[in-house]
């Protein structure tokens, strides 16, 4: 068996900087979109990536997010320094939410963040540590190969 | 029907985007809640809002969406301006309402890019 292609990036993402929420998930999209994975999957990264660094930018004073592609999967890790969540349970629910009014007048802070990282992944794990931060490892999987676009697309 | 038609559907002003009047269009979303668009809506859609930040721009990048119509009379930011220029993204400003916006565009073949939700992805 031959080893599996392997491609890691980590990215800073900065806490409080609304401006620029995006920059990151953005430049991810690029990266996934020239290597030739198929747009499905481009897209449900880009999500999470997305929903991922809005959370960072509104509750962390700082975080890094880390993309990494094998042959069979696209998997983002996300690490923050901030306040970390007391009840994951609580958290995940739709509508639950603890933003401040800068980050709806974003048109976030709905509690939708983690229900859209959970929807669109295929495995979410979160930890969190009340004081230290938050770390969450989504996986998002194609099947056979996300590496050779020239096989039909698999909708999961 | 292309934006172009939209634009005279919606007596709009184009903000961002006038050399992509040409763009077909199907199907549309619409809401101020960008995490909604983001578990909804579809590529290739438009995006009706009334909110005005770059976020809006980044939102609609990450799900390929064709063009966001700003209803209310709203107008983009200039940060907002700017992102949607360098990504290509056209910004629309109608004066109708959300409501008005979204039913003028259905009467004239635009569908909602789901019906309803439940189950799909």
């Amino acid at each position: 068996m031959r080893e599996s292609q392997k491609f890691e990036k980590s990215f800073d993402v900065q806490g409080g900087s609304f401006q620029n929420a995006g920059n990151v998930s953005g430049q991810i999209k690029s990266i996934l979109k020239e290597m030739g994975v198929s747009t499905d999957i481009v897209r449900r990264v880009a999500i999470i990536c997305y929903e991922s660094e809005i959370n960072i930018v509104s509750y962390a004073k700082k975080g890094t997010i880390t993309l990494i592609v094998t042959d069979e999967a696209v998997k983002i890790e996300t690490k923050d320094e901030g306040p970390g969540i007391p009840d994951i349970e609580l958290a995940m629910k739709e509508g639950y939410s603890t933003a401040t009014a800068a980050v709806r007048e974003m048109g976030f802070g709905a509690g939708m963040g983690l229900a859209n990282m959970k929807k669109y992944s295929d495995h979410l794990i979160i930890t969190s540590e009340v004081g230290i931060g938050t770390c969450v490892t989504m996986v998002v999987m194609d099947f056979p190969k996300i590496l050779h676009p020239d096989l039909p697309p698999v909708t999961l | 029907m292309t934006l172009k038609d939209v634009q005279d559907i919606l007596e709009a002003e184009v903000l961002v985007g006038s050399d992509q009047l040409q763009k077909p269009v199907k199907t549309a979303f619409a809401a101020d809640l960008m995490s909604d668009v983001l578990a909804f809506a579809k590529p290739d859609s438009l995006l009706l809002t009334g909110l005005t930040n770059p976020q809006v721009v980044r939102t609609a990048d990450i799900l390929d969406i064709t063009a966001i119509i700003m209803v209310r009379g709203k107008k983009p930011s200039e940060e907002t301006v700017k992102l949607a220029e360098e990504l290509k993204i056209p910004i629309l400003s109608t004066r109708y309402i959300l409501f008005e916006t979204s039913g003028r565009l259905h009467a004239k073949g635009i569908t909602g890019c789901i019906e309803k939700v439940g189950g799909e992805i």
